[in-house]
């Protein structure tokens, strides 16, 4: 039966290569005048026409694809609630607010796509998948087949998700967000008349120097922070606890302290406007310098007590920016005013998203201008021990470590996300990923990788969030880039990554911009998931190519997570045995390391059960022991020893 | 015999594309509060409301746009540094794939691309009035007169104030009850915010070391 789906996709990658002839790119905007300095690090090349990506067919539920290195197994489209109204049951919009600003009537706004799928978490046999309208529990037992378990209505934006054990913890950000999850936003006091625009200012008035605003009024039900839901009945979750924060929570981070099993921690991420404190107490924003207890310029963190999370409750906002010896809290700025009426407030003061990796005590803040390093060992107090800044980064996004914690990878959202920035008019180093290494502390710029194939006008595309997928022996990404489809990276040599496999969907329409594509894709248990914005939830599995090999898709399978929050990065460790040792042996053979001889009696030793096996095994991990410091890269080195450490075990095994 | 499994699964497959499934929808409460289960005829997707503030923004956004646009044309035959030049590419990139996002923004919406008429009415000559940080005519005027490392700095300035003014803008929208409920409209308006904050760090970076 397996056998059978196997052969299948291949018929089905065949079926699907029909489709390339059909697609269009839209005229594509004029191009620069003047081409981009070439970036001081490595950049990977744009594919070239013959690209299988280019020139897919639109469409919503019909649309082309191409894939290498994995294959499609289900899509699921988003159900009711999440999914764009069926006609007639959507409500035309109260006739409140529209009036004295030219145009027609109302009409109701497009959704065609529906709510946006957002990011997602998973648990055992269950998937959950956040939307800015709520979350949608699945259960995975069979991916191939996977089933829609409970739809939670809870809008708020963007929804982000995480779970730990019995705990769902939910964002939400937006202005129509409710402590009661209702979908009827915030009214507006009875007899509220919205007032005036602002008049124009004079000509000349320098910008940042507008009079005292006049705060809207507050809500009391209206909710951005992080909401927790109790999930031991899945078919019935309960919110047990709505912590609120003064910019709301647009991502979150569960933070799990080796040391402390009666807590869990939440970062906070917040990027949006800095509440009233009539609505929110000890809200306030502004500049540090006048005001020092500004909400800008900081994270939250929440305290979650497992056995009363309805206790949970933000007890520290650190200030990870703040300036080492004058303590001042927008730190990372060192240029000092420059006059001519210039504004000071313009520095990083706020962290969009952050990936803690605590088997190395370490996070990556993906900060707004800046990408920053964190010393989370008291995780209530994160310490800021190192900052990076990039002229050709827009804006730090998110980021994941190497599993063994020598490189990093941040993101750059140029555009926010609905924009098309994959063009073969845009830079291959803007809207980018920038591999960092990473040594005692410190950061470096080694190259930019950006998804390689050229998309149209009308597909939003930039980097965006993905997971390492567990094959030993490489640093291998599964990377979202919106409609620009998803992109397999190896990223081993940090000076020089490569993809190495993908799937892509022709644009959601060809003629306008439509928000959609890939969110968040995740690799979890032998398949990748994929939170598609406007399609639905996708599932994958890896399939060997000219990169890939069976073996080494196989050792990644040897890998199992009982739970996965991506940005609460797991140590990924393989089990000592010779499925694992094969992916090995298949590395050296790629590379060119070893000779085909050497190669064929390691593939025969790792298949030995015998006592005589045994010791080929440990004379062949001798060898591989004695020849890993001479390997021509470091990660060939690396993997002759891990063979070798595999070939021992066996070896001892059977003696 | 294997190729017509195949071609079974695969119409199969293409089939679960219409279906979608459908489970039991649930609505928390607040915090002690039941769940309670919503009828799927009710569950429909509320409709994103739309205020007059939003659309404004939206207007005035665009003309703010414009002049970024205007002043990159003019960087690339007055300006001299090459990362300048680079910077302002991605300036207009930006700032033209925005204004097109929000003229279809508004149009799909039956709004006008430029304010009602009597918003800009008792501006001279009945243009659009200045949108905050955008540099007044003399100011562009003394730009379009420089050239080289003189172009580059009253650029940099320039463009920090504009992009400033932008900042002000995504706050004053935020502090207009009702504004911003559009999940669309919340996410373009804090992307601009963080676009442009993070460019004007570049800017005062680059003003600090051509100094």
């Amino acid at each position: 039966m397996k056998r059978t789906l196997t052969q299948l996709g291949g018929g089905l990658a065949l079926a699907l290569s029909f489709s390339v002839s059909y697609g269009q790119a839209p005229t594509a905007p004029a191009k620069p005048v003047t081409p981009p300095r070439p970036p001081s690090v490595y950049s990977n090349p744009r594919s070239d026409a013959s690209d299988p990506r280019i020139g897919l067919k639109a469409g919503l539920h019909d649309a082309g694809e191409a894939a290498s290195g994995m294959e499609k197994i289900a899509t699921l489209p988003k159900p009711k609630g999440f999914a764009p109204g069926d006609p007639g049951t959507t409500t035309a919009p109260p006739p409140t607010e529209q009036q004295g600003v030219g145009g027609e009537a109302p009409r109701t706004p497009p959704q065609q796509y529906g709510s946006a799928n957002t990011d997602l978490a998973f648990s055992g046999n269950h998937l959950f998948v956040g939307n800015y309208n709520g979350i949608n529990f699945y259960d995975i037992d069979n991916p191939g087949k996977v089933k829609l378990m409970t739809s939670v209505l809870c809008p708020g934006g963007q929804g982000d998700v995480s779970v730990y054990g019995k705990l769902l913890f939910m964002s939400a950000e937006a202005m129509n967000g409710r402590i009661d999850c209702g979908g009827q936003g915030i009214a507006l006091p009875e007899g509220y008349k919205p007032p005036p625009p602002p008049p124009p200012a004079p000509e000349g008035t320098p910008a940042g120097t507008r009079p005292p605003r006049r705060p809207p009024p507050p809500s009391p039900d209206r909710f951005r922070g992080v909401r927790i839901f109790d999930i031991s009945d899945l078919a019935k979750p309960k919110q047990v606890a709505t912590v609120q924060s003064c910019r709301g929570s647009h991502t979150h981070t569960l933070v799990v302290d080796p040391n402390d099993k009666e807590n869990v921690y939440i970062y906070i991420s917040g990027t949006g406007p800095v509440r009233q404190p009539e609505e929110l107490a000890a809200c306030s924003a502004g500049d540090p310098d006048k005001n020092p207890e500004t909400a800008l310029f900081r994270i939250d963190i929440v305290k979650v007590p497992l056995a009363h999370p309805e206790l949970a409750k933000i007890v520290s906002s650190p200030r990870i920016f703040s300036d080492e010896k004058t303590g001042a809290a927008n730190g990372l700025w060192k240029g000092g005013t420059h006059g001519e009426g210039l504004q000071t407030t313009s520095q990083t003061d706020k962290c969009h998203d952050i990936t803690v990796y605590a088997a190395i005590g370490l996070a990556a803040g993906a900060c707004s201008g800046n990408g920053i390093l964190l010393d989370i060992k008291d995780p209530k107090n994160p310490k800021r021990i190192d900052v990076v800044s990039d002229p050709n980064y827009a804006f730090w996004h998110s980021a994941n470590f190497s599993n063994d914690g020598t490189k990093v990878l941040f993101t750059d959202e140029w555009g926010g996300g609905a924009q098309p920035r994959c063009r073969a008019t845009d830079p291959m180093h803007w809207g980018a990923d920038a591999i960092f290494t990473l040594d005692k502390g410190k950061m470096k710029l080694a190259s930019y990788y950006k998804m390689p194939a050229a998309q149209t006008d009308t597909e939003n595309c930039v980097a965006h969030n993905g997971s390492l997928v567990p094959i030993p022996g490489r640093d291998i990404l599964v990377q979202s880039w919106y409609q620009g489809g998803i992109s397999l990276l190896d990223f081993t040599d940090a000076s020089h990554p490569m993809e190495v496999g993908y799937f892509d969907r022709g644009p959601i329409d060809a003629t306008k911009r439509g928000m959609g594509g890939q969110w968040s894709t995740y690799w979890y248990n032998g398949y990748i998931y994929g939170a598609e914005i406007a399609r639905g939830v996708d599932v994958f599995k890896l399939k060997p190519n000219k990169y890939l090999t069976q073996n080494e898709i196989d050792a990644s399978n040897q890998v199992h997570f009982d739970e996965l929050n991506v940005q609460n990065q797991p140590k990924i460790v393989w089990p000592q045995n010779a499925i694992v040792g094969r992916a090995y042996v298949d590395q050296l053979e790629r590379s060119g390391a070893l000779p085909a001889a050497r190669i064929t009696a390691l593939m025969t030793a790792l298949a030995g059960t015998d006592k005589k096996s045994a010791g080929q095994q440990v004379g062949l991990a001798k060898g591989l022991t004695k020849d890993a410091g001479s390997a021509k890269s470091t990660a060939d080195g690396q993997r002759m020893r891990a063979l070798a450490g595999i070939l021992n075990t066996l070896g001892a095994a059977r003696r | 015999m294997a190729i017509r499994v195949a071609f079974f699964v695969t119409l199969a497959l293409g089939a679960t594309v219409a279906w979608g499934q459908s489970a039991p929808i649930v609505q928390p409460g607040a915090p002690g509060t039941a769940t309670t289960t919503v009828a799927p005829a009710k569950a429909a997707l509320a409709v994103p409301k739309v205020a007059d503030a939003d659309v404004v923004f939206m207007q005035g956004m665009i003309h703010h746009h414009s002049q970024a646009v205007e002043m990159v044309d003019l960087l690339r035959t007055r300006g001299k540094s090459k990362d300048l030049l680079a910077l302002g590419e991605r300036i207009t990139i930006s700032q033209s794939d925005e204004m097109r996002f929000m003229k279809e923004w508004l149009m799909e919406r039956g709004k006008p691309v430029t304010m009602a008429h009597d918003h800009a009415a008792h501006m001279a000559g009945g243009g659009m009035p200045l949108m905050p940080g955008m540099l007044t005519s003399a100011q562009m005027a003394t730009l379009a007169a420089a050239k080289g490392a003189a172009f580059d700095r009253l650029f940099l300035t320039g463009m920090i104030q504009h992009h400033t003014g932008a900042l002000d803008m995504v706050d004053d929208l935020f502090d207009i009850p009702g504004a911003g409920q559009d999940p669309v409209m919340f996410d373009f308006a804090t992307d601009i915010d963080n676009t442009q904050r993070a460019e004007i760090e570049i800017m005062r970076r680059m003003l600090k070391e051509i100094r």
